[in-house]
């Protein structure tokens, strides 16, 4: 019974980070109709920025502080992203207005292309340090219920009250902001929006820069756990199935998804694993996805399609 | 001047329904066979025919079948690597586990398991609309990618999950040369696109075409969704999965599941977005294009840099190699979202007009 729960712990704490990527790309989604492929691409290039930025800081105005160092970096990385947003913008969104989704969706996979290669010019392709000087030591907690008590990584946990804390600003920032107004009309209708007076390209660099925040997040957790590397683009793989589950125009969606995938691709892997010769993950979370979505075709929180001829 | 059809009348039903009505058409067609048929051989050497002919070849038939799918029935999907590589391990599986089968019923054999496959993942396709197909699909890619290597059976038991041919020949025919390879795959391709473009000319083409511009409209006429969405996933897989095979047998040789993961199913998108949706012409275009690009790259970088004097590393080639990559892709989506398809029907039809501008 104690491991069952230390699995859906550590599976709620993966579904937590899921959730943080995953909600870049329905912020995208909502306010400018692109499904943004390069949310993975963005991970790695924000992740690469942190890292590095923070490794030379200290060297070129020497001073010692990792905190300094880091807040910094952080700062830095988010200031390139909002360059990386404006140009997107600039240079592929507005000329590619009212195009199909798919021809949209192919944009975003050559953005990805460019800044997978972009970042690794400027940045560096060795694989490179987040150190955010978290504790390193798992706790036990509940000693008293279960004997030895449960297993928790001090680390997943500060990462998931982080996560946890940027979804509420997020939250926060839609529901109580007159530009997060502005955004949530955006996207419920492009053109009722700009009728109003909503400048449009603005909110996009808006809405894209906030994705890219949550992708710098996202990097900087998993960057710390695993390392910033090429592979930390296929974490939005992982994203994906969390995104069709909860529908892709909602933001609870986001966060309700991320956390049953996380928990069920845990299980999973860890009862049914064995008996089929494991690594069972990767699709695990696909096909759960693709089984809800043949109960409620939209996901479990998505707008209802509705077709009309 | 030279590309008009007066004079020419169509006297007979079945001269007016042909694929080239123009009696032009049918030349340049007929001459374009013939020069790769005759031609290319003659001139072309043999790096030519390994790196660029014979990919771009089973690239473009792969892209027929993408097409057929995404282009011609409207549904997205991101699966079409799995669809080949279940095409190229079942037809492993028939070639070494039956005796003395014949390589092209090996190779068609994988189509028809592939074509199986399709069917089973196309299902969600009748309740499941848009980016989330697309998504959807991807369950079938990632979950081929784990049963080749995991399920030892489909490798004979080898254990990474590669998989072996050699020594393929035809009624005699050794195919062992790179130039055996290139006509081998060129028969294939010509067929397969024959039979294509005839397919999506018929009735079942315009039920797939209804059903992509809009499936509630097309449904009410008549048309039966399930019957016209899980055909084109059952043609296009069909014809992935033969692709798959040739790309396993005769391109690679020895192959293991990563040949076949998602950046392939990326790479037949954008051959098919790049050539064009809904067009056969536009698959063998877009092949061309994702074929040459990267070598052109690899070859025209070092030189550039050369020319500076700046000595560029090979990692940083690559690196670059990437970023022109996209943004090339990212710049043809904005100038021409209808692909290459369109500038050669354009092309054409300035053609008829010419020497006169309008």
């Amino acid at each position: 019974m104690g491991f069952f729960l230390e699995t859906i712990i550590a599976g709620l704490m993966n579904g937590v980070l899921y959730s943080l990527v995953a909600l870049g790309f329905v912020l995208i989604f909502k306010a400018s109709g692109v499904f943004n492929f390069a949310q993975g691409a963005m991970v790695l290039f924000a992740a690469l920025a942190m890292a590095r930025f923070a490794e030379w800081l200290p060297e070129w105005l020497g001073f010692e502080s990792l905190l300094l160092a880091n807040v910094l970096a952080f700062a830095i990385a988010a200031f390139l992203m909002l360059i990386f947003a404006w140009a997107v913008e600039r240079f592929v969104l507005r000329h590619l207005v009212n195009q199909e989704g798919v021809v949209l969706l192919m944009a975003t996979l050559g953005i990805t292309f460019f800044i997978d290669g972009f970042g690794q010019t400027i940045f560096g392709s060795d694989i490179y340090a987040i150190d955010l000087g978290l504790p390193a030591e798992p706790i036990f907690i509940l000693e008293g219920l279960f004997p030895g008590g449960l297993l928790i990584n001090q680390d997943d946990l500060v990462t998931a009250l982080m996560a946890m804390a940027m979804v509420a600003l997020l939250t926060l920032f839609f529901q109580k902001t007159g530009t997060g107004r502005a955004l949530r009309a955006v996207a419920d209708d492009h053109q009722a929006a700009q009728s109003v007076g909503i400048p449009l390209g603005r909110m996009w660099v808006i809405v894209w820069f906030m994705a890219g925040l949550t992708a710098l997040v996202a990097g900087m957790i998993w960057g710390e756990k695993m390392g910033v590397q090429f592979a930390l683009t296929f974490v939005a793989l992982k994203a994906l199935p969390v995104i069709i589950l909860g529908g892709l125009t909602s933001v609870p969606g986001a966060i309700v998804a991320g956390l049953i995938i996380g928990v069920s691709e845990q299980l999973a892997e860890v009862y049914i694993g064995p008996m089929v010769g494991g690594g069972i993950q990767i699709w695990f979370a696909y096909v759960l996805a693709m089984v809800v979505l043949l109960f409620r075709p939209q996901g479990l929180f998505g707008e209802k399609i509705i077709d009309r001829v | 001047m030279f590309y008009r059809e007066n004079g020419q009348f169509k006297t007979t039903y079945k001269s007016d329904q042909q694929i080239f009505a123009v009696k032009q058409d049918r030349i340049a067609i007929i001459a374009l066979i013939a020069f790769a048929f005759i031609g290319v051989p003659l001139l072309a050497d043999e790096y030519l025919f390994r790196a660029i002919l014979v990919p771009f070849l089973i690239l473009a038939l792969a892209a027929i079948g993408v097409n057929i799918l995404v282009g011609y029935c409207g549904q997205i999907s991101l699966g079409s690597g799995a669809f080949m590589a279940v095409g190229a391990y079942m037809a492993y599986n028939v070639f070494m586990r039956v005796e003395d089968m014949p390589l092209i019923v090996a190779l068609l054999s994988g189509g028809f398991f592939a074509m199986l496959a399709g069917i089973i993942f196309g299902i969600p396709s009748l309740r499941v609309k848009g980016l989330y197909l697309a998504v959807a699909t991807l369950a079938a890619q990632f979950f081929f990618d784990w049963l080749f290597v995991r399920v030892r059976w489909f490798t004979l038991d080898s254990p990474a999950g590669t998989a072996e041919v050699s020594n393929l020949s035809v009624f005699g025919w050794q195919i062992a040369t790179p130039m055996d390879k290139y006509l081998f795959v060129l028969g294939f391709v010509v067929v397969f696109a024959l039979l294509a473009k005839n397919l999506v000319r018929g009735p079942i083409g315009r039920e797939w075409m209804a059903i992509r511009d809009m499936d509630v409209a097309a449904s009410v006429i008549g048309i039966r969704p399930m019957y016209a969405k899980l055909t084109a996933f059952a043609v296009s897989s069909f014809i992935i999965g033969v692709a798959g095979a040739l790309w396993a047998f005769v391109h690679l040789g020895s192959w293991e599941p990563l040949s076949f993961d998602i950046n392939r199913s990326f790479q037949l998108l954008f051959i098919v977005i790049i050539g064009g949706l809904g067009s056969i012409m536009g698959c063998f275009f877009g092949a061309a294009f994702i074929v040459i690009t990267p070598i052109v790259l690899n070859q025209l970088l070092p030189w550039i840099g050369s020319l500076f004097g700046v000595e560029i590393s090979t990692s940083m080639v690559g690196h670059a190699e990437f970023m022109i990559f996209g943004a090339l892709i990212v710049w043809f989506l904005i100038k021409e979202p209808h692909g290459l398809a369109k500038y050669w029907s354009m092309a054409r039809h300035k053609l008829r007009l010419w020497p006169f501008p309008h």
